[in-house]
């Protein structure tokens, strides 16, 4: 049975107002399935309050092996960095 | 009105959801997939969650000293008020889904209900389960219908499952002498008021899940008087094992 289901991506939001994380993968036949499954799967212990589910193959993902030219570039480039500049006390979370 | 007869009133309700859970517990560990291995131990907990309440209650009511494990495990089969339908065997995926759908279906019906008893530890029992129920009528309904209406296989396995679990539904809705006493004190619920609200909504699926629906006339019935199929011993002996081998035992 399980071989013929497609893997989903599940994203679970923990609190309102925060945002939508990464929790797992898991299998189903369609979306629905998926939805209830996430919840069976990753809500059980009252961690989210809104699911997304997103069939995995309709992620693109960067490819491993060009991390060199996709990131490394970056890593010299401290000036890009927002860190010049004096933040008032009472803005958070910056 | 007397504690007696509100005890076997509530026996009648939460001996369904210990021995259906103790039946769904079977399963941990051998469901057809890791997802929905856990959806049927979630229901088992939440089953057992619920059984829990009402047995703390039915120890408050008693005159002795007992706990709610002794009210689990400590009665013999006659003293036990579940219907047929929830201890009828595992047999496969099929079973175990229309099984759980026809009781679920009942279930929140129940549970709406009970929710306006005039008994406010009922009341709020009923309240909390009910999400609970919800959930779990929309997991056994969804699953029956992509079972009814999938592979031509899963089809015939439905159909078999809702033609040999049929005769067990019309139990759902009998009444002890019990459970008019505690209905007619406004405690309880007078469960031939959701039978046709039950139908209708179980043929409703039905006819979704492309499954036919049976025209037997002739329903078993005796579990809400004690008199249990020949697979309640079963259970019983696996359930209450630990508890008449090692008395008093705690972990």
């Amino acid at each position: 049975m399980k071989k013929d289901w497609p893997l989903w991506e599940i994203f679970v939001r923990s609190k309102n107002g925060l945002e939508h994380r990464h929790f797992g993968s898991l299998h189903a036949s369609d979306a629905e399935m998926a939805l209830n499954n996430a919840r069976d799967v990753y809500t059980r212990r009252s961690e989210g309050v809104s699911i997304w589910v997103v069939e995995s193959k309709n992620i693109t993902a960067s490819n491993p092996q060009h991390n060199g030219e996709m990131f490394e570039p970056a890593a010299d480039k401290a000036y890009r960095h927002p860190t010049f500049y004096d933040l008032p006390d009472d803005i958070e979370h910056m | 009105m007397t504690n007696e007869n509100l005890t076997q009133y509530i026996y009648s309700i939460a001996d369904n959801s210990l021995i259906l859970g103790q039946r769904i517990s079977e399963l941990c560990g051998h469901g057809p997939n890791l997802e929905t291995d856990i959806a049927m131990t979630n229901i088992a907990l939440d089953l057992f969650g619920q059984t829990r309440t009402y047995y703390l209650y039915v120890a408050e009511l008693s005159k002795e000293d007992v706990t709610e494990d002794d009210v689990a495990f400590l009665r013999k089969e006659r003293e036990y008020k579940n219907v047929l339908l929830v201890e009828q065997p595992n047999i496969d995926f099929a079973y175990i889904i229309t099984r759980q759908y026809f009781f679920d279906a009942f279930h929140f019906l129940l549970l709406e209900e009970l929710m306006k008893s005039k008994n406010v530890n009922l009341q709020s029992i009923a309240k909390k389960s009910s999400k609970e129920v919800t959930y779990h009528k929309r997991f056994s309904g969804d699953w029956l219908k992509r079972l009814g209406d999938g592979t031509e296989e899963s089809h015939q396995k439905a159909q078999q499952a809702v033609n040999d679990l049929w005769v067990y539904t019309d139990e759902l809705f009998h009444m002890n002498e019990d459970d008019k006493i505690i209905a007619d004190a406004g405690f309880g619920v007078d469960n031939m008021q959701l039978k046709e609200a039950y139908y209708a909504e179980i043929k409703g699926l039905l006819k979704e899940a492309t499954l036919e629906i049976p025209t037997i006339t002739y329903f078993q019935k005796g579990g809400k008087k004690g008199i249990h199929s020949e697979h309640m011993g079963y259970i019983l002996a696996d359930m209450q094992y630990m508890q008449r081998a090692y008395p008093d035992m705690k972990w």
